[in-house]
């Protein structure tokens, strides 16, 4: 994080740094939490398969909530998210599975799609909250019309893919791990990624220094977009089918992983592999732990609620009082 | 690779999994239930319905436990996750009602291949390796039609109520109701809006096209949206049309009012929430060893007609469905019916 001082961290700069340690350390620290708390109740799911099945949900939601990563460097939020990954779903389980290149056109276009808001987000000063709750509804639209009732087929490559079992190590686990090094590297350790991160940080100096915030703009919403086309891929891969509503939870989540993970709603901020685990937290914390401590059925919803709050209170006390110093 | 992941998954169970032969007696085994909604009258009563017969069951022995999971929101990838920690819990099976016929194919398909049963009803999924408890909610849609037929000979202008958009049973019910005017070409549907299975939600969506419509002779429906309709008709001052109803306890007693004061006629039919029982007894009977059971059931749904449905109002708790709950002996008979 250290390569471009951006502003929100030298502000921060002054506490000691155990705090920063702690801060940086918590995703890690709640995902072990919960782990742990699932091998105390139940220790045979601490296996390759056990694995296998608890974190296969969470691999549409960790790329998910890169999308809405990438969306947040730039101090935007997309409430569109999941109801585009939605729409994906629906593309791919029926144009892609259909015709490969009618279907990966399709995707590309929804790329630039993507890309375009960003522009048009840029270019006329839109919120970007109400641009996005407005596309919501254009991308849950069009995936009724592609698929008015569940159905479709996802391809058999896919599907392949998504239930290819590597040897030691569970395909979620992997999976997670490559998304996180990939994004990590892209918007960590590369100079554009700096530029991309400033666009949220400091806009103003990022321009003077010379740089479109446009194309910066342009190019975070189509990463967004790009993420969220994998997102849907991967979760028709592991459904084998789709339907109109299959995204609808991932963006309230998406937004919730990348808090979880460390990232602010405003100033660049963001942490790409503190989002991927803060996805593999939520996934495990709101259905994995809920199902093993067998709450009654009329709790069960407010009790995902209160554990959705719990893991967010926790992260912010901490950041809180690594402020206040 | 594949066989290796089933070992795994037999290990994984063998920690609970009876290990005795096909024709085990089910005393020891776990049934679960996976459901996605509990938000309306009629999934209240189901959960009830299937509470009351599998407590009992409990109790009696016949099964070592059956718990309910309900998931926190409507959503395909929650439940499926759901089905998957249900496997991981080692259950031998498992009853569900399914937020999506397809999109679950991908979790049911685990849970068969690491030997778990799987029942769908209501929900039911498309998934071979699973058994279905159909309604035929095609046939109640079209007999809607025909039923309406009955008390507005003359035909006319008909106001659809859609079910949750993008479900298969507001598809089946939908295309049913199609059929069913095409037979009947004296009526039309001017107008389709969604009421979620909800009163509020019917209410609001058919007061905000209600100033707009021609005259309206009758509502088509799917169940939990009658009463709805009734009210914003009142509220906005237009004569009640003929209001086809949907089993629930305000809709019937709506029905009665509205009987005792002119001799409103009506209909009424929904899927029985007790539906859920015969799913848990179809489960019991496949962990039973029995092989001749066929994967797809269809049993009737449940109609009132003029003639008695005021003898099964007072027997509906306030805000509730009329419903059945199976015995063992029922569910053993509605089997039978299905292998011809």
């Amino acid at each position: 994080m250290s390569a471009v001082a951006l502003p929100g961290e030298t502000a921060r700069g002054r506490g000691p740094d155990w705090r920063r340690a702690l801060r940086a350390l918590l995703p890690a620290v709640s995902l072990a939490l919960v782990l742990g708390a699932i091998a105390w109740i139940n220790p045979r799911v601490i296996s390759y398969f056990g694995f296998t099945l608890m974190l296969n949900y969470a691999v549409p939601i960790a790329l998910a909530t890169l999308a809405q990563m990438f969306a947040m460097t730039a101090n935007d939020i997309d409430l569109s998210i999941g109801a585009f990954v939605g729409f994906i779903c629906c593309v791919v389980a029926t144009y892609l599975n259909q015709s490969a290149w009618l279907g990966a056109l399709l995707l590309v276009a929804c790329v630039a799609g993507y890309a375009a808001l960003g522009a048009l987000i840029h270019a006329r000063n839109l919120p970007s909250i109400v641009v996005t709750l407005g596309m919501s509804f254009v991308w849950q639209g069009l995936a009724i019309l592609l698929l008015p009732k569940p159905g479709g087929h996802a391809p058999i490559w896919l599907q392949a893919t998504m239930s290819y079992r590597p040897p030691y190590v569970p395909l979620p686990i992997l999976a997670s791990l490559l998304i996180a090094a990939i994004a990590w590297f892209g918007l960590m350790r590369t100079s554009y990624g700096a530029i991309l991160r400033g666009a949220g940080g400091n806009a103003t100096a990022i321009a003077r220094a010379g740089w479109s915030m446009l194309r910066a703009k342009a190019i975070l919403f189509g990463l967004a977009g790009l993420f969220g086309v994998f997102s849907g891929m991967a979760l028709v891969g592991i459904t084998g089918a789709a339907d109109a509503h299959l995204g609808d939870g991932y963006t309230l989540l998406s937004i919730a992983g990348v808090i979880l993970g460390g990232g602010e709603f405003v100033g660049g901020v963001v942490s790409p592999i503190g989002a991927v685990i803060g996805a593999l937290t939520l996934t495990l914390a709101s259905t994995q732990l809920l199902g093993f401590l067998h709450i009654p059925p009329d709790w069960q919803v407010a009790a995902n609620g209160a554990i959705l709050v719990i893991v967010l209170a926790a992260r912010v006390a901490i950041s809180q009082r690594g402020k206040a110093r | 690779m594949k066989s290796t992941f089933a070992t795994l998954a037999l290990v994984a169970l063998a920690g609970t999994a009876l290990s005795s032969a096909a024709h085990a007696d089910t005393a020891k085994m776990r049934i679960a239930f996976s459901n996605n909604y509990a938000g309306n009258s009629w999934r209240q009563a189901m959960l009830k319905s299937y509470g009351i017969v599998t407590q009992k069951a409990v109790k009696d022995g016949i099964v070592a436990a059956a718990d309910v999971f309900t998931t926190a929101d409507k959503e395909v990838p929650t439940q499926a996750a759901q089905i998957q920690n249900l496997v991981l819990q080692g259950y031998n099976a498992i009853v569900i009602d399914a937020a999506s016929p397809d999109a679950l194919n991908g979790a049911i398909k685990q849970a068969c291949d690491a030997g778990v049963v799987v029942v769908s009803f209501d929900g039911i999924v498309t998934e071979p390796c699973a058994y279905r408890v159909v309604v035929d909610f095609k046939a109640m849609g079209e007999e809607e039609v025909n039923q309406m037929a009955k008390f507005q000979p003359k035909g006319g202008n008909l106001l659809e109520i859609r079910g949750l958009a993008g479900t298969s049973i507001d598809d089946a019910i939908h295309q049913g109701i199609l059929e069913g005017v095409k037979k009947h070409p004296d009526f039309k549907i001017v107008s389709s809006v969604t009421g979620d299975w909800d009163q509020t939600t019917a209410q609001k969506a058919v007061a905000t096209v209600l100033p707009s419509l021609p005259a309206i002779v009758g509502v088509v429906d799917q169940g939990g949206d009658g009463y709805g309709a009734a009210q914003a008709f009142a509220a906005a001052g237009k004569p009640r049309p003929t209001i086809i109803e949907g089993n629930r306890q305000d809709e019937l007693q709506w029905w009665k009012e509205q009987k005792a004061k002119d001799g409103y006629q009506t209909w009424s039919a929904s899927i029985a929430p007790g539906v859920s029982s015969l799913a848990f007894w179809v489960a019991q009977q496949v962990l039973d060893g029995r092989k001749d059971i066929p994967h797809d059931l269809l049993v009737p749904y449940l109609a009132f007609t003029q003639a008695d449905f005021e003898q099964e109002l007072p027997k509906i708790p306030t805000g509730g469905v009329a419903s059945h709950e199976y015995t063992l002996d029922e569910s053993k008979a509605a089997i039978k019916a299905n292998m011809k």
